[in-house]
């Protein structure tokens, strides 16, 4: 078992097994979001809920916070290591006769996604966590003693520009998707009579979740 | 047909190396790649000049030897084939073909479009083998029951020529394909089993250690391998290893 991390397959196992919970991440996330769309308040009660748990707070978000600096720079090290194996380029290489451009670009949408989870922190996160761990207010209400949650969200998509830059980061999502979901199963080794279907079911993932994300934000956008 | 030929021309292991440009003419669409490479040597040797250094022996697609990166895809844009079972009629007269060496850091170029794959040799010493006492008591392999399926695999695994061309198609030169194949192999039958844990976990180290890179499945090794060998051998490959690190 010691030095499995020094191994090619290991590394790439570990990778899988960080995708694969950053997945099962998003999917909660987006049926939370997607609730706001349906009712205010169950949007507000289950962000609550998710922002005073302490398991969900202590445990589970340092976690996520770790799954994904582990995905990004194991991605990196991957991408560099890789690079090496070729010293010398191909004058002509035609990689679209034998692969997806998902699978050859993984890098620069996990880069451009790395770009808007930064975005993305800044507008929700780092404020979230002012609220509540350093100006020290749990309560999760406004003055007028309602809820905080929904309303800081409206407020968040008021402006295009975020709207269209969230947009644009659920588009690189999906394309990392596309071959990622698939490519985290098979590096775990699960290639088997389940994988036509684990295939289709991956491409719905890849397409709906973030999909959904998109119309969360434009539906918040021109409905208020 | 009349062509342009772009062809990688490199001395030796310490030349730099360069593309240069050849026009050949007269080439009938019913001649093997190798043999239309073969007509321009022969008029490269007439005129004085270096041949182009290639590998080849079998002619028939059975013995792995022959390579070249042709137009951007290993052993050219047919399917299925090796670059000796290529024929000119997938090209069209006035086409430029580029042809180039196998491109891995773990296949360094030895002249021209030769380079050395002795490092899938070294993984295979490495593990790729059953021990069988081959004293005179040796059992019939056939008195063994195996699983039709299993046998399939295997066999399916086993038609791998080790000719190197997942590793020149894969964008990070990945050996995963061929491993894979090679491990599968054995995992699949009763006679690998007592050697299976330190065959994978050797054999994937000889891998690391030569330099190959890591597997992102892209799924382009698949694609171009002459055998079909499935991508299937390296999920094996990958659960056998996950398995052997747990027990070792």
């Amino acid at each position: 078992m010691s030095g499995i991390l020094n191994s090619s397959i290991g590394r790439k196992f570990a990778m899988a097994l960080s995708a694969l919970f950053l997945m099962i991440f998003l999917l909660q996330h987006f049926v939370i979001n997607f609730s706001s769309v349906i009712s205010a308040d169950a949007f507000n009660n289950m962000s609550h809920f998710m922002g005073t748990n302490w398991l969900i707070q202590y445990v589970m978000q340092p976690v996520l916070i770790l799954g994904v600096i582990f995905h990004f720079v194991m991605g990196f090290v991957l991408e560099i290591k890789n690079k090496k194996a070729r010293n010398i380029s191909y004058a002509k290489n035609n990689g679209g006769a034998n692969s997806s451009w998902m699978s050859r670009n993984m890098i620069y949408s996990g880069l451009f996604i790395l770009i808007f989870l930064v975005i993305h922190f800044i507008d929700f996160w780092i404020p979230e966590i002012n609220t509540k761990y350093i100006q020290g207010d749990m309560s999760g209400l406004l003055p007028n003693g309602e809820y905080r949650y929904y309303e800081e969200l409206v407020h968040k998509f008021a402006p295009i520009w975020r709207v269209a830059l969230y947009c644009l980061g659920f588009v690189f999502l999906s394309l990392h998707l596309l071959h990622g979901f698939m490519s985290a199963f098979q590096s775990v080794g699960a290639n088997n009579k389940y994988t036509q279907g684990l295939k289709g079911f991956g491409k719905a993932y890849a397409i709906i979740i973030p999909l959904g994300f998109i119309v969360i934000a434009l539906f918040h956008h021109f409905n208020h | 047909m009349n062509l342009t030929l772009k062809i990688w021309r490199q001395k030796n292991a310490n030349d730099k190396g360069k593309m240069v440009d050849y026009p050949i003419s007269d080439i009938s669409p019913d001649m093997s790649f190798l043999e239309m490479l073969d007509v321009l040597n022969e008029q490269l040797i007439n005129k004085g000049e270096e041949p182009v250094a290639f590998d080849h022996d079998c002619r028939e697609g059975i013995c792995g030897m022959c390579s070249l990166y042709i137009n951007g895809e290993a052993h050219g844009p047919d399917r299925g084939v090796t670059t000796c079972q290529l024929h000119m009629r997938m090209f069209k007269d006035g086409d430029t073909i580029y042809i180039e060496p196998f491109r891995a850091a773990a296949f360094p170029v030895i002249k021209d479009l030769v380079v050395d794959r002795s490092a899938f040799d070294r993984i295979q010493h490495a593990g790729g083998f059953i021990s069988v006492n081959t004293s005179g008591n040796t059992i019939d392999a056939n008195a063994i029951p195996v699983n039709k399926h299993d046998a399939d695999d295997a066999f399916a695994a086993a038609t791998c020529i080790g000719c190197g061309a997942c590793v020149a198609s894969c964008k990070n030169s990945s050996a995963m394909l061929f491993v894979g194949a090679k491990v599968s192999q054995f995992a699949l039958l009763p006679q690998g089993q007592v050697e299976a844990t330190d065959r994978v976990l050797n054999m994937v180290k000889q891998m690391d250690e030569e330099g190959f890179g890591n597997c992102t499945n892209t799924g382009a090794c698949e694609v171009e391998c002459p055998k079909g060998i499935s991508l299937e051998n390296i999920a094996r490959m990958n659960r056998e290893y996950l398995k052997a690190s747990l027990k070792g």
